[in-house]
């Protein structure tokens, strides 16, 4: 009995697990094994022509590239800074635990409902209008989190004894940041960082009102441009334009180098990552 | 002041300011939801908005902003989703923790990490193309955009979340449990069950509520997979209509200042305070947990 309790536990321990990885790797290969079919140099490098039905995504390439650069660029000085203020200043007290309140909650607030912020806010109260700095903006809100996260990850794997021995020769703190901690910790906090990227060139819902658009014939001119971006293709791919049939096989395309780009950024990340982790003892 | 300088307090209060940022945004998000969500209120009461049975903001005289449907959409769709990624997702994290070999493990980790970083909306587009016809054909339906799609979908998805933050915290219960019961002549296999799994329950819990999180908030699947009907949901074979989608869809064709787009923004008010909840049980049940086991 004892035996056969242990057997179906077993049993069920390991569907569990190749389960979900069967399943998610036969998404990932059903798009892929069509995609690839499509993919071509002139598929990436190309206008889109025919109302969309033939031609390349190279602008919705390019839209989705200025969007991740204007949120990277928010993002990541905003968050390094806040990571350094919870991890090098750190008072136990109420303004550290808020922050901490904050940063948790944000990382769950929907996607969408930062659309709607970047709408009301980015888009009409700054009147930057449908465009790439709303949408980056938006974007950088919500990857905040993420590199906040990681940054801090980062600069805890520095060891006390570094900071304690700047602060034996006489430095200060902001001395010991700027020559000790910031040296040590920035290729991690850069590392830990392309998981932003990932996350904000796959997202979809918080540029639905902010920055993206289907139809569009030439490449972006200013941040003030509306843009194509990749995920955006894809939906607009199938539920917008009058020849579905044409459009599918782009669209396969479109989410092959999705896919490709978000899968081949987190990997990035989390190798590195894992590196950085196994030789935290220095 | 030149002495405040030289102590460096200005540097940290600099740094104090940019930390604050994420709770501006936050209370930027509360005061942009509300400030606009709220004005529904002068329309209907908010009983009617929130039990309200029918959602009829166009094309009806006069028009119905009961969103009743909508949130049980939502509910539906990640119930369907949490029958599957509980037992999936858990299970492969005790797996992993607790019977897989360490260069298995190696593996396995950042590979469930890996997937967890796929975007929705290849999601939304593998359902569209694969999953919606498969349903149709298999339950032999006229339209394969149900609430089963959605379900299956948003399961995958939040399966990464769950399997991920559950491995943490049964790795981190400590080794001393696990000692005390093979001394007991337990197999590895019961002590999984019956010491490692109870003493990390809480901290499991807190997975399973951030994977919810992340169902009940995704859009770009429920969008283009579910339907779209905004009737209450009786079966996983009709179409719904969740919260997110509703706000996605409708957005762009809502009159600004209308009451419409009042209740759009209000159903954003339904979702923050929905995660919001989340969250906070989340980090409740965390504090417990390392508590539990005295971590």
């Amino acid at each position: 009995m004892r035996k056969f309790k242990e057997l179906v536990f077993s049993v069920f321990l390991h569907t569990a697990t190749a389960l979900p990885l069967i399943a998610l790797f036969s998404v990932i290969f059903f798009i892929i094994s069509r995609g690839a079919m499509v993919i071509n140099w002139e598929f990436l490098t190309q206008m889109p022509r025919d109302a969309m039905t033939a031609g390349g995504i190279f602008p919705a390439i390019v839209g989705t590239f200025y969007l991740v650069l204007v949120a990277v660029f928010f993002a990541l000085p905003l968050g390094v800074m806040a990571a350094i203020y919870l991890v090098e200043y750190t008072r136990q007290g109420g303004i550290v635990q808020t922050i901490r309140i904050g940063v948790s909650t944000l990382a769950g607030v929907p996607s969408v409902v930062f659309g709607l912020f970047g709408m009301v806010i980015f888009v009409r109260f700054f009147g930057f209008g449908v465009s790439i700095l709303s949408g980056g903006l938006t974007l950088g809100i919500m990857i905040l989190p993420t590199v906040i996260r990681t940054s801090e990850e980062a600069l805890l794997a520095i060891p006390q004894g570094f900071r304690e021995a700047s602060f034996a020769l006489g430095a200060t703190k902001w001395q010991t940041i700027y020559r000790i901690v910031m040296p040590n910790s920035i290729s991690s906090i850069l590392t830990g960082s392309i998981l932003g990227i990932g996350r904000a060139a796959g997202d979809t819902a918080s540029i639905l009102f902010t920055a993206a658009t289907f139809y569009i014939m030439h490449l972006p001119n200013s941040v003030f441009s509306e843009v194509q971006a990749l995920p955006y293709h894809i939906y607009g791919l199938l539920t917008e334009g009058t020849h579905a049939q044409a459009q599918i096989p782009i669209a396969y395309g479109t989410a092959t180098v999705l896919l490709f780009l978000v899968l081949s950024m987190s990997a990035l990340s989390i190798v590195m990552r894992n590196r950085f982790r196994r030789r935290k003892k220095w | 002041m030149k002495k405040f300088f030289r102590r460096g307090k200005g540097i940290e209060f600099l740094f104090l300011f940019f930390a604050l940022a994420s709770v501006f945004f936050l209370a930027g998000i509360v005061v942009v939801l509300f400030s606009s969500g709220l004005l529904i209120l002068r329309t209907v009461t908010l009983r009617e908005f929130i039990l309200g049975r029918y959602w009829h903001p166009l094309f009806y005289e006069p028009p119905a902003y009961g969103i009743l449907p909508i949130i049980l959409g939502s509910f539906w769709v990640t119930l369907g989703a949490m029958c599957i990624a509980i037992p999936l997702g858990v299970g492969a994290a005790v797996y992993i923790a607790e019977v897989a070999s360490p260069q298995l493990k190696e593996i396995l980790k950042p590979v469930i990490e890996l997937l967890g970083a796929i975007p929705s909306v290849v999601y939304g587009f593998f359902g569209v193309v694969a999953l919606a016809p498969f349903i149709m054909r298999l339950f032999d339906l006229p339209i394969g955009f149900t609430a089963l799609t959605a379900s299956i979908l948003l399961g995958l998805m939040a399966l990464p979340t769950i399997v991920t933050i559950s491995e943490d915290v049964i790795s981190s219960v400590p080794v001393l449990y696990r000692e005390a019961s093979y001394a007991l002549g337990a197999t590895k296999l019961e002590t999984a069950a019956k010491v490692v799994f109870p003493a990390a329950f809480p901290g499991i819990v807190t997975a399973i509520i951030l994977g919810m999180g992340r169902a009940i908030g995704e859009t770009m699947v429920v969008m283009m997979v579910a339907g779209g009907s905004a009737i209450i949901p009786r079966s996983f074979l009709q179409p719904v209509r969740a919260m997110t989608a509703t706000i996605g869809l409708e957005m762009g064709e809502a009159a600004s200042g209308s009451p419409h787009m009042h209740a759009l923004f209000g159903i954003g008010c339904v979702l923050f305070v929905l995660t919001l909840l989340f969250s906070i049980a989340a980090e409740r049940f965390s504090i417990r947990f390392r508590r539990q086991v005295g971590i």
